[in-house]
């Protein structure tokens, strides 16, 4: 008895035991990761075979220097000054001393060689956490050398990737119009790019006029807006192969053609009865088919990534304001309530965002709202800008910007503008003549 | 049957009073947090020492003369009785307190010493409703002494931040250093969960003996990999900040911590 008793008050003697101090960190700091980039390791033997081929004295270096400036034009990462590493390459690529990299205040490191093995380019890069003091990542690329700035643009997403937890959008191009002369007289190109404005090609000779070009997510393949005669022609152009081919002559104004997200349709808006509207046209069997039915003006049409719904700007409300509606067309619903006129809705790749354009007492912003249009943020004003295009990860944006002309007419630019979705990256995009209506393609590499 | 029955009671009623003193939510009632008011100390001579003009500034001296002489003459010692125990309750001797502000009295840096140090107490363990009823009503300063001599301040409410965790000063000093350290990684899908557990074993100068992830099962599911990125990015910023910001006594409080990084604010904002 006395047992059990005793039993008793020890199973309800309340001991005293530490809990686990628990402590909530829900803020950090949004500054650039600082991480050193050494510079490819490469033997003598492959550095002359390289510097035959491709002209570049050290063309690990070059590399090196590819991947530095992606990640540094990202504004998420702050690559550090070269001059202040104290590992050789060569070395570093094999094992890190990670107490000579903290010293330099790196959090992580790039490291890899590069070889000529068979007349190809074969590149390895390890990506090292400093702190833990552990390899990351380790991956290794083998193609013609003549892609070597397409291997910089790989690694460049391989590292975005895995130290954001996002995709990149280094390996992608973009398309835009080149336009060259007077305000009055431009003539207007179709010209790709890389991300990087290095790669620059002309696609069209400049005889017509070209609008409007979007990349197709699937594929190479781009389809944008051209005036044969004087009537509006909407074409499709292969990339790769170059081909090109007329998908129909529309009647009156004709807009914006875009893609759907499987690659299967085109929708744009053309003036049908002196009445703008929203169709779509089936690649397949041409077949067109109408969206919407209203007697307002109903243009720039964008698919979600979904294809379920479409975004569209009409100025049935009275003012030109943002709408979403099913992919069908049903269900219409106004989103944007803002003052001033909006324009140019295109859906984010990740769904969650839609970009536009707004004009508000004589200025002109880029700006994202949720898909609902709550949420509003306008991310860059000035006195003429437009177009926006997302980068593949919906990260950033990539628009164009007009300047004003002078008293004598002169003075007229247009250049592209990136931005990402804190609005504190601003960059320009370098052309080689001035520039508008880009399209961000999807990743090349994937 | 009147046997059992009274084996029965006897048994119950040694039930009751082992639950009545085990059960700790029975024996103790639960602490009534008063809200923490938050007080500035200035320097109020450095606001108020405005030069003045050349003449004006011997008849002011000659008025601060005579303030002094005012001042040394009029100090009872009795109001210094009066002020002492309600603004500073130390665990010391209270006889000995006195004393010593007798001492301090006409040196304002010594006194200015002694109010720092109770800003700088757990205010929210000084603060006592009773007291600054007692202030204004002086029929209430016996209870309130009486209440202060049987809650002496120190070693029973040290007690309790052992059991609670770090005080909340120290729990800010903690959190302020790993803000600066931790780089949120931008990319991750803020509606996902984003909470790293990450449980700490820490030496006594707060540098890292062992770090582990609580739900380090998550890193390898598939869908899950903007997870790792996460607890990379904590783990670093652990890493960056040590030795953490501990504080200086009872090592053994917190030398196991779990800190629970949570993005999910930061990138929603």
């Amino acid at each position: 008895m006395i047992k059990k008793i005793f039993l008793l008050i020890l199973i309800f003697f309340p001991f005293n035991s530490h809990g686990l101090i628990k402590v909530d960190i829900t803020r950090g700091n949004l500054d650039p990761l600082p991480l050193a980039v050494s510079p490819l390791a490469i033997d003598e033997e492959s550095k002359k075979q390289f510097e035959k081929i491709l002209s570049k004295k050290d063309i690990g270096s070059e590399i090196s220097i590819i991947v530095e400036s992606n990640l540094k034009t990202s504004g998420l990462f702050n690559p550090l000054d070269k001059e202040a590493f104290l590992q050789k390459p060569d070395i570093a690529n094999l094992k890190p001393r990670f107490e000579d990299w903290k010293l330099i205040k790196a959090q992580a490191l790039i490291t890899g060689k590069v070889n000529f093995v068979d007349e190809k380019l074969r590149v390895e890069f390890r990506l090292w956490d400093i702190l833990a003091g552990r390899e990351m990542m380790a991956l290794a690329f083998t193609t013609v050398p003549t892609n070597w700035r397409r291997v910089g643009h790989i690694i460049s997403d391989k590292v975005y990737e895995r130290l954001t937890g996002e995709k990149g959008y280094f390996d992608t191009r973009i398309i835009y119009v080149a336009e060259e002369g007077p305000k009055t007289q431009r003539v207007k190109k179709l010209a790709i790019m890389d991300q990087d404005g290095f790669n620059n090609k002309f696609l069209t000779l400049g005889n017509e006029l070209v609008l409007t070009p979007r990349f197709n997510k699937t594929s190479q393949m781009v389809t944008y807006l051209s005036y044969f005669r004087n009537l509006p022609r909407v074409y499709l152009l292969d990339i790769e192969t170059g081909t090109q081919e007329v998908v129909g002559d529309f009647p009156g104004m004709t807009f914006a053609p875009r893609f759907s997200p499987d690659g299967k349709k085109i929708i744009m808006s053309f003036a049908k009865d002196g009445n703008s509207d929203i169709y779509t046209m089936d690649l397949e069997n041409r077949v067109v088919d109408r969206i919407t039915n209203h007697p307002s003006i109903d243009t720039s049409p964008s698919y979600s990534p979904d294809g379920k719904y479409i975004s569209f700007n009409s100025d049935r409300s009275g003012y030109q304001q943002i709408y979403v509606m099913e992919s069908n067309g049903k269900n219409v619903k106004r989103i944007s309530f803002g003052r001033g006129l909006y324009g140019t809705p295109v859906w984010s790749p990740r769904g969650d965002l839609i970009a536009f354009t707004k004009l508000h007492k004589g200025k002109f912003y880029i700006g994202v709202m949720r898909t609902d249009g709550s949420g509003e943020r306008l991310l860059t004003e000035n006195f003429y800008q437009e177009a926006p295009s997302w980068s593949p990860n919906g990260r950033v944006l990539i628009f164009y910007r007009e300047t004003k002309t002078d008293d004598k007419g002169e003075g007229f630019t247009a250049k592209l503008w990136s931005i990402d979705l804190t609005g504190y990256n601003e960059r320009q995009v370098k052309t080689p003549t001035d520039a508008s209506d880009p399209s961000w393609s999807s990743l090349l590499s994937n | 049957m009147s046997r059992s029955i009274l084996i029965s009671s006897v048994l119950h009623f040694i039930l009751i009073i082992i639950t009545a003193i085990s059960l700790p939510f029975l024996a103790k009632k639960p602490i009534d947090l008063p809200p923490i008011v938050s007080v500035e100390l200035i320097q109020i001579t450095d606001k108020t020492n405005i030069p003045f003009a050349p003449k004006a500034k011997k008849t002011i001296e000659k008025i601060k003369e005579k303030e002094k002489k005012l001042v040394s003459e009029q100090a009872p010692p009795k109001k210094v009785k009066k002020i002492k125990p309600d603004s500073i309750p130390m665990p010391d001797d209270n006889v000995k307190k006195v004393k010593k502000i007798e001492e301090d009295k006409q040196n304002p840096e010594k006194i200015d010493n002694e109010v720092k140090q109770v800003s700088e107490f757990e205010k929210k363990e000084l603060f006592d409703p009773n007291n600054i009823a007692a202030l204004i009503d002086k029929s209430k300063v016996e209870s309130s002494d009486s209440i202060k001599k049987t809650n002496k301040v120190s070693q029973d409410q040290d007690k309790n931040i052992e059991n609670s965790g770090l005080s909340l000063s120290e729990e800010d000093a903690l959190k302020a250093q790993i803000f600066g350290c931790w780089s949120i990684p931008l990319g991750l899908p803020y509606n996902e969960n984003l909470l790293v557990r990450i449980k700490l074993e820490l030496k006594p100068d707060g540098s890292i003996i062992s770090s582990e992830i609580l739900d380090h099962a998550r890193m390898n599911k598939p869908g899950q990999g903007f997870y790792k990125v996460l607890a990379e990015s904590a783990l670093r910023a652990i890493k960056l900040c040590q030795p953490l910001r501990v504080p200086s006594t009872g090592y053994e409080r917190w030398k196991d911590l779990q800190l629970n990084f949570d993005a999910r604010e930061m990138l929603e904002g």
